[in-house]
């Protein structure tokens, strides 16, 4: 940020105010794979608040956090406009939809497995 | 080359060759991202892999080709086939053999792979023949699944830029005029007439000025910005030049939703192609005059959406609204006057100049010209994008296109207009879509978004949902909105988790209105309707969440207890392989049964049960 700030010849506060406006940025880093729960209202109510306490427990993690591995990043996003797959569930560029809390743990096994391919 | 007069264009376009080079049959298959998401690149590969072992050759004895969104969602993958308008639903790579050698080789269709209309038990042969389709009146959308979004020869052969070729040598403001005479107003869900907007901007004498489409679709559960600018970028671009001419403006921004990749990728092949054929630049069309585009990406901010605090977005800071004592169109963009309009006016344009104001003012109802596109959305069997004529009743739009509630259950509301929006209840139903009637009915037009709610929707949640998210939303720059919704967002997870105390209700209500009245931005304003319409049309079940903690819609954790109805219960078992608690057992076809200690009320079982046959109780007092 000190360097964003010093090319721009701007404030650091600025550089830190833009930097936590926008979720797009982040401060810390995030794990190989990023899981981003969809949340629109679509998927809500078609049940994404369950599949997310699912993968909360799944990877032992809260909404926002990384696994200590730095493999898995749990999010979730306001609406993939994805609505007719409700609920929605991507993973890096892989899409999941329709899922339902009993996929969870098959799900993330799938992307370990093709991790280790 | 370029293009350096309308004739030019004129020629140009008899000049195309015919799509897919002449070729008898042509295979669209849908890539907008819902189909994407479902497999659709893997169906075209299928297709190119199986043409070969036909011996066949693209351009020559077929075209194949991908297409923006085809809007009917819930049964994508979508391929249609021309020139006879197959429709196929739910496509797989391992359906592509037998369509080449029944449809593209023997002219039959696959009769599995066609819709089925629930009403007649008929197969539905072509897009025409569908109910979803039948209803809608498809103008800005016309396009949209038919031409390729990545090639902008097939836009110029569907007429396209002949818009700008007449406003062109039209008075900029005459083209005003046009627009206002034909009503068209802002489609980003405000509902301002465009053509005052514009008319606004056009008479402030500035050497610089800018127009600005939106295309930060913010609100959960919409997706029809993205499927137009992903599936007919041009016809944005193309509003987008014809309203610079209008007002006197030279630059262009497009501000894209962070999370819509391929619209982007799509735009910016759509924009340097435009540039590439003399429609974007310099001496547009040999007229003199210049303007160019570029594209914004958003950065994941719903606000971003409220028209000062994205231009605020655009020039590179927090995108925090200002109060609007000046207008935009005298003082937007770096102080200069920008006109700001969403994707959706902008792709409107084009046809009403071609077309003219009055057979644009002839569609809809009074007031209320024109069409609209909706995507709809939740609980309701046909997911997916809709375009009606202002005022065409809720109901029709609901069941007669969207087919009903999935699995046959009651309906018990809908929400329109995203997080400012409101929830209609069954009484509302034969409400007009339109700016007007649904702000008098309690709700508001907002983008577009429909979202369809069934019984086992519980409302006070729903208030939550949106109160959460418009908390994360929140700028923090006014307090009502800060601290307000905060305080509101206390009170309903204290609904929501068994833990409200007495008044907590009327307390809710009180807070809502001091935000609805004092809020800074448009945003903040309408951030209490989700709460205040779902009060004033289902006050029971905030009473029942607060004095007895129950949710009778079954969705609320510990609310409420779930039994098996022995009457209706068919024995399928759904209820029991969908449970992550295993709580339920049963044989094959007998009536299952649910250990109320096992169950932990996730509420999966009453969204698996196609029979309605899991009943919501109360809890038996246990405290």
């Amino acid at each position: 940020m000190r360097s964003v700030a010093a090319y721009l010849s701007v404030p650091e506060s600025r550089v830190y105010s833009v930097a936590t406006f926008y979720k797009a940025l982040s401060l810390v880093p995030l794990g190989t794979y990023v899981i981003k729960i969809c949340d629109g209202t679509a998927c809500h109510i078609r049940g994404s608040p369950e599949v997310l306490k699912a993968f909360e427990k799944e990877l032992a993690i809260a909404n926002g956090e990384t696994t200590e591995d730095g493999m898995f990043t749990l999010q979730t996003v306001n609406c993939l406009g994805a609505c007719a797959l409700a609920p929605v569930v991507t993973i890096n560029d892989r899409v999941f939809g329709k899922v339902k809390v009993k996929d969870v743990p098959g799900i993330i096994q799938e992307v370990l497995e093709d991790e280790t391919e | 080359m370029k293009l350096n007069s309308p004739e030019a264009l004129e020629e140009y376009r008899t000049s195309l060759p015919p799509r897919g080079g002449g070729a008898p049959v042509r295979i669209r298959v849908c890539a907008g991202t819902g189909c994407l998401a479902g497999g659709s690149q893997a169906v075209y590969d299928a297709f190119v892999v199986e043409a070969e072992r036909h011996g066949l050759k693209d351009g020559v004895d077929f075209a194949a080709g991908t297409t923006g969104c085809h809007g009917f969602c819930e049964n994508g993958p979508i391929v249609q086939i021309d020139p006879e308008n197959i429709f196929y639903q739910h496509v797989t790579p391992d359906d592509v053999p037998e369509i080449f050698a029944k449809t593209i080789v023997g002219g039959e269709p696959v009769q599995r792979l066609l819709y089925r209309d629930a009403a007649t038990k008929q197969r539905c042969r072509s897009e025409e023949e569908i109910p979803f389709y039948a209803h809608q009146q498809r103008i800005v959308l016309q396009r949209t699944g038919h031409i390729d979004p990545t090639d902008i020869n097939d836009y110029i052969r569907e007429g396209g830029y002949a818009g700008l070729a007449k406003a062109l040598v039209m008075e900029p403001k005459a083209v005003v005029g046009e627009v206002m005479a034909s009503g068209l107003r802002g489609r980003g869900g405000g509902g301002f007439p465009t053509g005052t907007k514009w008319e606004s901007a056009r008479i402030v004498e500035a050497e610089k000025k800018y127009v600005v489409a939106n295309g930060d679709e913010g609100d959960p559960g919409a997706f029809m910005n993205r499927s137009l600018m992903e599936g007919d970028p041009h016809s944005v671009i193309e509003g987008m030049i014809i309203g610079a001419w209008a007002v006197g403006a030279t630059s262009g921004h497009i501000y894209v939703r962070e999370e819509y990749p391929l619209a982007v990728s799509n735009l910016r092949r759509a924009i340097e192609e435009a540039q590439r054929l003399g429609l974007l630049g310099t001496d547009i069309l040999g007229s003199g005059f210049s303007f160019d585009v570029e594209i914004t990406r958003g950065g994941g901010a719903f606000v971003c959406g409220e028209s000062t605090a994205l231009m605020a977005s655009i020039e590179g800071m927090p995108g925090v609204p200002r109060v609007k004592y000046i207008r935009s169109t005298e003082k937007g963009l770096w102080d200069a006057p920008a006109v700001l309009n969403n994707v959706e006016t902008w792709a409107d344009i084009p046809r009403i100049i071609l077309n003219g104001a009055n057979w644009y003012a002839g569609i809809g109802t009074e007031n209320n010209s024109g069409t609209k596109v909706f995507s709809l959305v939740g609980k309701v069997k046909n997911s997916g994008l809709v375009e009606v004529p202002l005022g065409t009743p809720l109901r029709t739009i609901i069941f007669d296109i969207g087919g009903g509630v999935m699995n046959n259950r009651a309906f018990k509301a809908v929400q329109s207009g995203g997080p400012s929006g409101g929830c209609l209840p069954e009484s509302k139903l034969d409400t007009q879509v339109d700016f007007d009637h649904l702000k008098e009915a309690g709700a508001m037009m907002g983008s577009g978004g429909l979202i369809v709610m069934d019984d086992h929707t519980c409302m006070v949640n729903v208030a939550q949902y949106f109160i959460d998210f418009l908390v994360g939303e929140c700028c923090g720059k006014c307090t009502p909105c800060r601290e307000g919704l905060h305080a509101m967002q206390v009170l309903l997870h204290g609904l929501t988790s068994g833990k409200a105390r007495a008044g907590d209700v009327a307390l809710l209500k009180e807070i809502a209105e001091y935000v609805r009245d004092t809020a800074l931005c448009g945003l903040g304003q309408t951030a209490a309707n989700p709460v205040l319409s779902t009060m004033e049309f289902f006050p029971e079940e905030y009473e029942e969440h607060e004095k007895e903690g129950f949710c009778r819609a079954g969705v609320c954790s510990g609310l409420y207890a779930v039994a098996i109805d022995p009457a209706t219960c068919t024995g399928c078992g759904m209820c029991a392989r969908v449970c992550p608690a295993d709580a339920i057992t049963g044989e094959k076809k007998q009536v299952h049964l649910i250990d109320p200690d096992a169950c932990i009320t996730c509420g999966s079982c009453v969204d698996a049960c196609r029979f309605n046959a899991i009943l919501i109780e109360r809890r038996e007092n246990d405290d």
